[in-house]
């Protein structure tokens, strides 16, 4: 169990310091100083309930995408689709709720765009894990030319036929949304941050029962670690890895909600804004563990909502940079520490 | 004591002189303080157990591996810690146990990569092809210099890799159980070319398990134990039962067929007494399984398995013999429900399972050990309890979760029935030895109820010890009525535990034999493809 | 539609493509997986637009951009190679660092965060239909010069061999981390002059203008198995599809949604289509 956790907890540090020293190093670049630009970023964030509130928001819409990316690549799928899954589940939450009638029970409508959110998105990762099973075409260049084509048909949707006047968005669901935080706490008074959280972290606990306590989790990493081995085993391989690609497009999807209905109350273009490829990112860090996926995503956005706070000092295109090197750290240590504690444990049979 | 150890003094000038050779991997010590000394113009037997350090030692003599420590000379210079290209230009050439040949490359593409002749920057092809045909005509190795290696035969293969550093030439030659996918008549054949290669000046090491090959070819020996060397003799002076007891470290008697057979030793083969506690299957019952003309396609769209028909009855088991690669693997993976199957049909216990699928197959009483652990057999990164229970798993599921008690239960009952070391559920298969993994493979196969095994080279890489006990746990399967089709590349295996032995060649199987009726010489001219009586 | 005017498009549009996918074809012949080309074009197109800005020189500026991609290869090659990092993280990896670097130093160099000033290209002359541009003749030869090199010369045997069966082509003294950071680097810079005739060509820099073609050329390796004629074909094709697609865009035909997915549905196609006829390197993605 120890070594477990050292496995799992040494890349994302070395991953950390790789990135503060190149943070540093782009800082001064710009002749501001680290320390004064780390400070500000910190007091922007976890310095005040505004901005640890929109850090909860932010890390909400992350956690959904974190935990889409890390469903996939334990079944050994790479899903660089979030981005797309996640816009088409907002969309399919906000149709559903603009299609409900005024008078239609909050308490029943809230849960059935949420489902929505969940079908919209497990449709679009539907399609790279078909074409997978039954053509063996890449999941990776497949999701990634999907979030093209996705964005331009919601596009067309919203453009061509669904927005309010003047504005990219649909127009805005009128039986309410999803309560947001500051009407149980006053303090996050202005922050985006609302009940999804709640959604967020019983999604997390429901996909760590199903990857580690049940049987197709079992077989899901089965087939993530060998395939060959699992279909042996009895699992059949195609099968789960379109139920993986599903479950995944459907946990992107139902990110969707923290904007669609928990903040904004209508879909508008381009509410995805990255958060889907920072998903990458947010479950490389977490080691593809669901709680690891919850502290990388508050993590990655306080980055996020620190580059905001530091744009007076030094670009917030400073984040993405630090993004890249993060995941780059990651991917390079995992090896390294995996064979230097392998050399370090005795083995335990020769 | 019969063997007399070389002298270490020896004045004769070594070729190839290793001492106090250290290497580990990850804590593992393969080597300690190993050394070998080889005399020019000899056939050099290294021989000792699967994990006694001899491919270690190799490696780090052809430059693959560097020693940790202790030092070593070639021709009298010091060498140690060389790298690949270092050993090749010093005339050592390895052929190594898994061939080292690009498939989608050509015969003579493989022979001279590293070193292609050039002319103007480009390789030079038409002088490359004729380089590789002369060579080919000299050393008697029929190869076609434009075939793609990947059309090759096995034992075509192998003469590319022998042409391969030769080509380099090499004065020095490395055959890593070179031995292991050849048919008895290819075996022959090796030795006279390496006999020829010999006569005329040049120096062979061959790392070899099996004690008749040592006796049959070697000139002098090595024997390895534990990573340690610890025996030098000549073999004209020694008996197989001192290297016997050199390479185990305690007395063999080489009657006992299990030790015998994984020493690699002549053995008589003497059925089983078949009096106490034998399953008597009578003639009416029907057959545990029983396929008929079954085809199975493997690489390239070609038939790998032809046209197969046999059928086993409860408490027998049926050995397959052949060279690997003439579809045993296709074979077992279509009768495990894995591969596709063309044409055919597949019954067990009287029911039709040729549509079945593997769980199918599996809760119908079809047990399987695959060739290979690590690719089929194995979860490496899952504890010893999660991968107990591969293929199980369905009927672990309480209230829509997996019941980690009954896991563990079941995991705490498998390691003391089958003796899986270290005894604890939690650790990573990954971590244990290759006797244990297969342990803990067959545990999970034959701890549960079955009726028919696939056991495919269920021996493959593991001690004496557990060949031992996985021949034992073979045969009590047998008496209990259970049927067991066996694949082994060791001839010794199967017909020492079989009752019934067929040979598959090129997809096509021989008639069914009894065991009592079949020598090693007529499975040889069977597994060459000379001898071909139609399937009965 | 005049068919010379068609043909001269595609050819501009190709070209991006025939280099990246070139990069593609000796990085996974080699076996490592090239998902990071769309990086490397858009570091190469942001640095030959700092070369051509500081400089004037377009030519400098294709040194630059040269050695921008030079620099992500690397990156990625020490990554897979030293690091054995999973090929396609590490791809992903560069793609985001290319984002984030390129509109960090847009903001810090030209105080943007869209696009660059104007800058000097090559050629101009709208007689010559662009083949003035010298970009393209390379372009164009990019993959028989490859296919030269990869089938005739030695160092290209022994990349095939090294991305078939590496453990072969180290038992025989060939230096396969050595032929990789080789197959990488040049994987880096052939694709960054895909990005280099982008920004000339567009006379300036915007951010991720790459818009997906180095994940396109990608698609376009696999699609030509592996070989880099076959590849260039399949570049082509796609060049002719997008050339159609801006052909129509003028008609009003079809939504301009529809249009604009034209190249992203057939590489979708494609890739399904692919099955069962390509087999990829063996070792392509496996580094021990």
């Amino acid at each position: 169990m120890r070594e477990k956790l050292e496995e799992a907890l040494f890349p994302p540090v070395v991953a950390l310091l790789v990135a503060l020293i190149c943070g540093d190093l782009l800082i001064m670049s710009y002749g501001q100083s680290p320390a004064t630009v780390y400070r500000l970023l910190l007091e922007g964030t976890w310095g005040n309930a505004y901005g640890f509130g929109q850090v909860l928001y932010k890390a909400t819409t992350l956690t959904f995408t974190g935990l889409a990316v890390s469903i996939g690549i334990r079944a050994g799928l790479f899903n660089v689709g979030a981005e797309s899954q996640l816009a088409a589940g907002g969309f399919l939450a906000g149709l559903l709720g603009l299609a409900l009638s005024p008078s239609f029970p909050l308490a029943l409508a809230i849960p059935a765009c949420i489902l929505a959110a969940a079908v919209g998105g497990g449709l679009v990762g539907a399609v790279p894990g078909y074409l997978k099973v039954r053509f063996g075409a890449h999941e990776v260049i497949v999701t990634i030319m999907l979030n093209f084509v996705v964005l331009a048909l919601l596009n067309w949707i919203v453009a061509g036929h669904l927005h309010v006047p003047e504005t990219l968005h649909t127009p805005e669901i009128r039986n309410g949304g999803i309560a947001r935080l500051s009407s149980f706490i006053p303090a996050f008074h202005g922050s985006a941050a609302n009940l999804t959280i709640v959604v967020a972290l019983i999604t997390t606990g429901l996909l760590w029962l199903h990857l580690f306590r049940s049987r197709r989790g079992y077989e899901l990493r089965a087939v993530g670690l060998q395939p060959e081995v699992a279909e042996y085993g009895g699992v059949k391989v195609g099968s789960t890895l379109m139920r993986a690609m599903i479950l995944s497009g459907a946990i992107a999807g139902l990110g969707g909600i923290n904007y669609v209905l928990g903040y904004k109350g209508y879909y508008e273009e381009g509410f995805a804004g990255g958060a889907g490829f920072l998903g990458i990112a947010v479950a490389l860090v977490g080691r593809n563990h669901p709680v690891g996926v919850v502290l990388a995503a508050l993590f990655f956005a306080t980055l996020s909502q620190g580059g905001l706070a530091i744009h007076a000092l030094v670009p917030k295109q400073l984040v993405d940079v630090l993004q890249g090197v993060v995941i780059l750290a990651v991917a390079m240590s995992v090896p390294e520490v995996r064979s230097a504690l392998r050399k370090a444990r005795k083995p335990v049979a020769a | 004591m019969t063997g007399s150890p070389i002298a270490t003094g020896d004045r004769a000038p070594h070729v190839i002189r290793m001492e106090g050779i250290d290497k580990s991997f990850g804590g593992v010590r393969a080597n300690r303080k190993a050394s070998l000394e080889v005399s020019p113009r000899e056939i050099h037997a290294l021989v000792g157990e699967n994990g006694a350090g001899k491919s270690t030692l190799m490696k780090i003599l052809g430059g693959l591996q560097k020693p940790d420590s202790g030092t070593m000379q070639v021709n009298g210079r010091d060498v140690t810690g060389w790298t690949t290209s270092d050993a090749i230009a010093a005339g050592i050439g390895v052929v190594h146990q898994h061939f080292m040949l690009v498939p989608t490359l050509t015969v003579a593409e493989n022979i001279i990569l590293g070193m292609e002749p050039v002319s103007g920057g480009r390789i030079d092809y038409p002088k490359a092809i004729a380089d590789v045909e002369a060579l080919s005509r000299e050393t008697g190795l029929a190869v076609s210099a434009n075939a793609p290696v990947s059309s090759l035969s096995v034992g075509e293969a192998q003469r590319v890799e022998i042409l391969k550093v030769l080509y380099r030439g090499a004065t020095i030659l490395v055959l890593d159980e070179p031995t292991a996918v050849l048919s008895p008549p290819e075996v022959k054949e090796l030795w006279a070319v390496l006999r020829r290669l010999r006569d005329a000046g040049g120096t062979i090491v061959l790392i070899t398990h099996r004690l008749d090959e040592v006796i049959e070819i070697s000139d002098t020996i090595t024997v390895m134990r534990g990573g340690e060397t610890v025996d030098r003799l000549h073999t004209s002076d020694t008996s197989p039962a001192h290297i016997a007891r050199a390479m185990v470290g305690r007395d063999v008697s080489l009657t006992s067929r299990a030790e015998a057979i994984a020493l690699g030793a002549p053995v008589e083969i003497v059925p089983e007494p078949s009096s106490v506690g034998t399953f008597h299957p009578s003639d009416d019952m029907t057959s545990a399984i029983r396929v008929s003309d079954l085809v199975v396609l493997g690489a390239q769209n070609l038939r790998a398995v032809d046209g197969v028909t046999f059928s086993i009855r409860p408490g027998e088991i049926l050995g397959i013999a052949g060279v690997e690669g003439n579809g045993q693997t296709e074979l077992i993976e279509a009768l495990a429900g894995l591969r596709p199957i063309e044409s055919g049909l597949i019954r067990m216990g009287g029911h039709d399972v040729t549509r079945r699928n593997v769980s199918e197959r599996r809760d119908a009483g079809l047990s399987h050990i695959p060739e290979d652990r690590h690719r089929r057999g194995l979860i490496l990164d899952y504890s010893i309890a999660d991968n107990l229970v591969l293929g199980l798993q369905d009927s672990y599921v309480q209230r829509g979760l997996l019941d980690g008690k009954r896991i563990a239960a079941n995991a705490k009952e498998q390691i003391e029935a089958f003796d899986i070391r270290p005894p604890s559920a939690e650790i990573p298969a990954r971590n244990l030895s290759g006797g244990n993994q297969q342990k803990v493979v067959i545990a999970r196969e034959m701890g549960r109820p079955f009726s028919v095994l696939l056991a495919s080279q269920p021996t493959r890489g593991v001690d004496v010890g557990a060949i031992e006990f996985i021949h034992s746990e073979l045969r009590k399967a047998r008496v209990d009525g259970k049927a067991i089709l066996l694949v082994s590349a060791e001839l010794n295996e199967v017909l020492a535990l079989s009752d019934r032995i067929a040979v598959m060649y090129r997809g096509r199987m021989t008639r069914v034999m009894a065991a009592s009726e079949v020598t090693e010489e007529s499975l040889g001219e069977y597994m060459m493809g000379t001898r071909k009586d139609s399937a009965a | 539609m005049n068919p010379i005017s068609f043909l001269t498009q595609m050819l501009r549009i190709a070209v991006p493509y025939l280099f990246a996918a070139g990069g593609g074809v000796v990085a996974e012949r080699a076996g490592i997986i090239s998902l990071a080309l769309e990086g490397f074009m858009l570091t190469g197109a942001f640095s030959a637009t700092l070369g051509v800005h500081y400089t004037g020189s377009p030519w400098i500026g294709l040194l630059c951009g040269i050695l921008g991609g030079l620099i992500f290869g690397l990156i990625h090659a020490v990554a897979t190679i030293r690091y054995r990092a999973d090929h396609v993280v590490s791809g992903i990896a560069i793609n985001l660092l290319a984002i984030g670097v390129t509109r960090f130093f847009l903001k810090l160099a030209f105080d943007s965060s869209s696009n660059s000033p104007r800058i000097e290209g090559f050629g101009g002359n709208q007689a010559w239909y662009g083949f003035d541009n010298p970009l393209l003749w390379m372009g164009i030869l990019v993959a028989p010069v490859l296919a030269y090199f990869l089938y005739r010369t030695p160092f290209g045997l022994r990349a095939r061999a090294v991305g078939e069966h590496p453990a072969a082509a180290a038992s025989v003294g060939v230096k396969v981390a050595k032929v990789q950071y080789i197959a990488v680097a040049t994987s880096g810079m052939l694709a960054a002059l895909g990005g280099v005739f982008l920004a000339l060509d567009q006379l300036q820099f915007t951010a991720q203008m790459t818009a997906g073609r180095g994940f396109i050329a990608g698609a376009a390796v696999s699609y030509g198995r592996w070989d880099p004629v076959r590849a260039a074909i399949a570049c082509l094709f796609f060049a002719a599809a997008e050339t159609l697609q801006i052909q129509l865009q003028g008609t009003q035909l079809i939504p301009s949604q529809f249009i604009v997915m034209i190249p992203y549905l057939l590489t979708i196609i494609a890739l399904a289509g692919v099955v069962g006829r390509a087999v990829p390197p063996a070792a392509l993605g496996k580094t021990e």
